[in-house]
Parts: C-alpha cells; sequence; structure tokens
C-alpha cells in the first residue's frame, strides 16, 4: 500500500515535472515575447508622440473640440492618450501572441477574436475623432453664419447640429464596435426624434414671439432695413 | 514665334479656338481685359467707351479687348464682340489707325475672377502687350479718358501698375478705409489708396511676373486676385503710381453681402502675408504713391444708415461667438470687446487701438489656423460692423478735411503696432 502511494506520488510527480519541462520553453518564449512587445510598443508610443507633436494633433483635437472634453475629465492630451493606447494595444497584442503559443485551448480562440477586434476598434476611434471634429466644425459655421445673417438664437441652432452629428457618429462608432447594436439602433431612433420633437416644441412653443417678430422683421420691414444699411464695403 | 506658341497652346488652360483667335490677332500694345458675366444691360455701353477710349488715347497702337466670360446666359459675349467700332466713329469723329480686335473666350460655366483674371494674364502674355487694363463691366459711369489714365503711364511712362483713386462718399468703401488701406499701407509701406479696385492699369511684365507665380495653383490666388496683384507688385517693387478718375458708380447700388466681400479682400490680404513676410516685416513707416490728378475727393451729402442696427449685429456677434473669439483673440482683446459690446448707443465707442490689435490678431491667428481659415475671416464680420458705427459716429458730421484726419490717425496705429503684429507672427504657439 505504501509502496503503491509512493509510486503514484513519483509517477505525478514525474508528469508534472515532464509537463513543465515541456511548458518551460513556451513560458520563455512568452516573456521574451512579452519584453520584446514591450519594447516595440515603447518605440511605437514614442515615435508616434513625435509624429502627432509634428503635426499638431493637439491643435485638431481642440479643432474637435476632444481637447475640452479630455480636460473636463481631468485626461492628458489627446497626443498623450492616443500614444498611450498605442503601446497599451500593441503590447497586449504581443502579450496575447506569447499566451497563444502556450497552446491552452479556448484561450487561442479568444486572443483570435482580440486580433480580429483591433482593425474595428481602430475604425470606430478613427469615425469618434473625425465625428467630433466635423460637428465642431459644422457647428461653428452654422454659428458663424447665423450670427452673419441675423438670425435670432444661433447658439441654439448650433449647439442642436453639434448635438444632432454627434449623436449620428455616436451611433456609428458603437455599431461599428459591434456593441449593443440593437440597443444603440433603437437609443439613436429615440434621441433624434426626441430633440427632433423637442425643437419642434420649443420653436413652436418658447418661440412663437420669437417667431413672428423675426417673419414681421424679415416680410415686413426687411426692405426698408437693408435700404438704411445700403452702405458699400468697397 | 511658331514654336512658342505651340508650346503655349499644348501646355496653356486657354482653350483652343481662343488661341486660335489669339494667334489670328498677332503681337499688341495695348490689351483690355474685360471679365463679364451676365452684364448684357451695361457691357454694350462700356465696350462702346473702351472703344472710343482706345480711339483717343492710343489711335497709332495695336489694341485688343479679351472678354474672359463665366458663363453668361443672356448672350454677353456675343455683345461684346459684336459691338463695332464703326458705331463709335460716327459719334466721336475718332479714326483708328489699326485693327481693333474684340475677342471672347468663356473660361468657366460659373464665374470665378481669378480665372478670368488669368485668361487676361495669358492672352496678355501670348500677344506680348506692352500696357494692359482691367476694366469693370459693372462700372455704371465708365469715361473714355480713363483709358488714358490708367494706361498712359504704362505706356509712355513706363510704370508698371496703375491703381484707381476715386470721388467717393465718406461713407463708402468702409473696409477700404478701415482696414485694407491702413493695413496695406502699414505693411508693406506704399500709401495706395485702392489696393483692391475693379479697373487698374499694368506693365506686360508685371501680368508676366504674377501669372508665373504659385498662387493659381495653390488655392489662395481664386479670392481677391487683384489685391494679390497690387501687392505682389509693391513686393516686387515695381514703379507704381496712383491715377485719379473721379466718381465712381457701380450698376447695383446695393450693400454688397459683407462675408464674400471678407473673403475677396481681408483673405487675400492675410494670404498674403505669410509669403510676404520677408518684405513686410523689415518696412518701417510708409510712403506716398506718385499720383495723377486729385488724391481723394470725398462727397459728404447726408446718408441715412441704421446705426443701431449695425451696433445691434456687434453685440450680438460678440456675445455669441465668444467661444470662436477665444481662439482667435487675446483674452484682453476678448474682455474688451465684450466691455464695449455692453455700452449704449451713444457711448459706444470701438477706439482704433483696439480695432488694430482686433486685425493684427485675426492676422496672425489666420497665419497660425488656429481654426478654419474661412472661419476666421467671417468671425471679422460682426467685429467689422462695430469699427463701421464708430466710424460713423467719428465722422457724422466731419467736413472732408475731417474725414481724411481720422482715416489718417488710423493709418497711422496700424502703423505704430505694426511692431505688436510682428510679435504676434513669431511668437504665438
Amino acid at each position: 500500500m505504501r509502496e503503491m502511494i509512493i509510486s503514484e506520488l513519483s509517477q505525478a510527480l514525474q508528469e508534472i515535472a515532464r509537463g513543465f519541462a515541456h511548458y518551460l520553453p513556451r513560458l520563455i518564449v512568452m516573456l521574451i515575447l512579452a519584453a520584446v512587445g514591450w519594447v516595440i510598443a515603447f518605440v511605437a508610443k514614442v515615435v508616434l508622440r513625435s509624429i502627432l507633436r509634428l503635426v499638431k494633433f493637439d491643435k485638431l483635437s481642440e479643432n474637435a473640440g476632444a481637447s475640452q472634453l479630455l480636460s473636463k475629465a481631468a485626461l492628458p492630451s489627446a497626443t498623450e492618450i492616443l500614444s498611450r493606447f498605442v503601446f497599451w494595444v500593441a503590447w497586449l497584442g504581443f502579450i496575447l501572441l506569447g499566451v497563444s503559443v502556450l497552446g491552452i485551448l479556448g484561450l487561442q480562440e479568444q486572443v483570435a477574436r482580440f486580433f480580429l477586434f483591433l482593425p474595428r476598434l481602430f475604425v470606430a476611434m478613427f469615425i469618434l475623432f473625425f465625428g467630433l471634429l466635423a460637428a465642431s466644425f459644422f457647428s461653428r459655421a452654422a454659428l458663424l453664419a447665423a450670427v452673419n445673417a441675423n438670425v435670432p438664437s444661433p447658439r441654439v441652432l448650433s449647439l442642436a447640429l453639434r448635438s444632432i452629428i454627434i449623436v449620428f457618429v455616436l451611433s456609428i462608432v458603437f455599431e461599428e464596435l459591434g456593441l449593443a447594436e440593437q440597443t444603440m439602433l433603437v437609443a439613436f431612433g429615440i434621441a433624434f426624434g426626441a430633440m427632433m420633437l423637442g425643437l419642434a416644441i420649443a420653436f413652436g412653443m418658447g418661440g412663437r414671439d420669437l417667431a413672428r417678430r423675426f417673419l414681421e422683421k424679415k416680410i415686413v420691414r426687411g426692405k426698408k432695413e437693408e435700404n438704411e444699411d445700403e452702405l458699400s464695403p468697397l | 514665334m511658331l514654336r512658342t506658341e505651340i508650346e503655349l497652346a499644348e501646355e496653356s488652360f486657354l482653350t483652343d479656338d481662343f488661341l486660335r483667335q489669339l494667334i489670328n490677332v498677332g503681337e499688341v500694345d495695348i490689351l483690355v481685359g474685360l471679365p463679364t458675366h451676365n452684364n448684357a444691360k451695361t457691357i454694350g455701353s462700356i465696350v462702346h467707351t473702351i472703344q472710343s477710349g482706345i480711339l483717343r488715347g492710343f489711335p497709332r497702337e495695336r489694341a485688343v479687348i479679351i472678354n474672359a466670360d463665366g458663363g453668361s446666359r443672356d448672350g454677353t459675349p456675343e455683345l461684346v464682340t459684336g459691338v463695332s467700332i464703326d458705331d463709335v466713329r460716327p459719334s466721336s469723329n475718332l479714326y483708328a489707325l489699326r485693327t481693333l480686335h474684340s475677342i471672347s473666350t468663356k473660361y468657366a460655366s460659373s464665374p470665378e475672377s481669378g480665372i478670368a483674371f488669368r485668361t487676361i494674364l495669358a492672352a496678355a502674355e501670348l500677344l506680348r502687350a506692352k500696357a494692359c487694363v482691367l476694366m469693370s463691366p459693372e462700372s455704371a459711369n465708365i469715361e473714355p479718358e480713363w483709358l488714358s489714365k490708367l494706361l498712359g503711364p504704362i505706356y509712355r511712362d513706363g510704370l508698371d501698375l496703375v491703381t484707381p483713386t476715386y470721388r467717393r462718399h465718406k461713407f463708402e468703401g468702409l473696409l477700404i478705409t478701415n482696414l485694407l488701406y491702413p493695413m496695406t499701407r502699414a505693411l508693406y509701406g506704399l500709401r495706395i489708396r485702392e489696393a483692391y479696385a475693379p479697373e487698374f492699369g499694368f506693365s506686360g511684365r508685371l501680368g508676366s511676373q504674377f501669372l508665373g507665380q504659385n498662387i493659381w495653383n495653390d488655392g489662395t490666388g481664386e479670392a481677391g486676385v487683384e489685391l494679390r496683384f497690387t501687392l505682389a507688385a509693391i513686393a516686387g517693387k515695381y514703379r507704381i503710381c496712383q491715377s485719379f478718375l473721379g466718381e465712381k458708380i457701380h450698376v447695383e447700388r446695393h450693400a454688397a453681402d459683407l462675408v464674400p466681400v471678407l473673403r475677396q479682400t481681408v483673405g487675400a490680404l492675410f494670404s498674403a502675408l505669410e509669403p510676404d513676410f520677408p518684405v513686410w516685416s523689415v518696412v518701417a513707416g510708409s510712403q506716398p504713391a506718385p499720383t495723377t490728378g486729385a488724391d481723394q475727393e470725398v462727397l459728404l451729402e447726408p446718408l441715412r444708415v441704421n446705426r443701431k442696427r449695425l451696433r445691434e449685429m456687434f453685440s450680438t456677434g460678440v456675445a455669441e461667438l465668444e467661444s470662436v473669439f477665444q481662439s482667435i483673440l487675446s483674452p484682453t482683446t476678448v474682455a474688451e470687446l465684450q466691455r464695449i459690446a455692453l455700452m449704449g448707443e451713444e457711448d459706444f465707442h470701438y477706439p482704433a487701438e483696439l480695432w488694430v490689435k482686433t486685425v493684427y490678431e485675426f492676422a496672425a491667428s489666420y497665419q497660425k489656423s488656429v481654426i478654419s481659415r474661412d472661419h476666421i475671416i467671417q468671425a471679422l464680420a460682426p467685429l467689422f460692423r462695430g469699427r463701421v458705427v464708430t466710424f460713423l459716429m467719428e465722422n457724422r458730421n466731419a467736413s472732408a478735411g475731417g474725414v481724411e484726419n481720422n482715416i489718417e490717425a488710423l493709418c497711422l496705429e496700424f502703423e505704430r503696432l505694426k511692431p505688436y503684429l510682428l510679435e504676434l507672427w513669431e511668437f504665438r504657439e
């Protein structure tokens, strides 16, 4: 009995040792991959940060309105965030590559899914950034046009346009990421519809007098005022 | 000669038909450029006047009228080419010793002043014109003498650019008197009153030099190319003078939309500052430009202007565009603007110093592209209206001399604060 136990134990220990010996090179490969990945990710971060500073990405981000959002959330600059993001994605990619070398069943599938998800993540970030940029640009264009045309409440108009674009961009981003597609679609429909209804009610009820004055000014007195302002700038 | 023409035909943006017409004309001494777009109502009399001006001033010279049309649908090009010189002769008893050609080309289906001007410059280069003049199809009171006044100094005295001066009402051309003239004068050092003129004369060599510049392909040469032309002449140290033409009356006297005008003028000026930095950064003070005739005449009859509306548009602009101004202007300037925006109608005063600082900060922000450049130009419109209110109030009861003194004081303020622009230009992030 005693001998049997000793034999089983030694057999188990041998199997563990064999298993460890079998996994050790893979573990070393994984650690090497993680270390090399860290170096590559770090270099990628430094290079990207330099390029972004060179092309004044922070200014672009400021124009997009992203910098204001980041500073309100006490986050670093857009350049820093993007550099760090690339660092972590690159390093995580190498770590997962190392993990896949270990040959653990089930984990490989998850790793493959992660790599398949990466392009979508980048596309989503791209859409988000340029969507914010477009929202900022078009809302400012609307604000300037409204002010110069002497349209009442230009800031409301600009804010409404900005909100519509942002809601639209967010819905595309979530769809691209594949996150709660149905929920986002419904939420977008509700938010967009509510916004339009709100604007209609606001203009119809709250801005009734304003609209009347505006129309009166445009139709009844417009011609007179235009004549009074006949000053050629050139 | 033939080889040059073939090369030009291959490389040129001019149409084959237009090139054929130009080749048929041959070399000329005088070229009159006439950009048009749906000007059928006035173009006939303008071409008559031009022909009369050529017959009177340059009867022995080889001359051509080049019409660059931006897709007129009212038969303007046919009217230009259809006007016969025989219609001019009986009335004025004038005879040309040479054939006076009139040719027309459609450069695009919509009007683009830059392309029209480029077409005329290319034609002038191909025809080796010695003296050229650009005439506006909207000038209601063009006189035959204008051609001699604009072309004479170039053809006979060897000058390179003749810009006009006009008899104007004291409240007309406010963008010129409050921004374009003082700023170009302070920066480029030459007192050209109408740097952005609808009609002006220029030499063939200046035209060729300008045609060879990069501005046609980089997108900056489309709007306000006439102003860029004047600035290029100053920067290139060409010989320039001014010529008094008399009263300027436009066909339609409605106030032009301010924003497009700002794009064509202030946008063009701000665009020129970057490539011309080596020129204007070393200029100090200003010199008068030689002028034939009166320097500038001012009309004083009363004019009804809605100052209240202008001031309201200024105040609304300052309040609503705060976030935009924070990107363009310094915090001090924004605070000052907000302070004066709250002033009552009678107390309202947009001081010259603040106006000059505002314009210089806009110019520096334009150069740095802190936001879209077009948005920067648009944001200037409400502030310009505020400055107009102050100008109207300051000169409400002023005599012609008083108005000139006020404009001169503003010019000197632009010159005094030029180091501020240089500081902004070189150090702003």
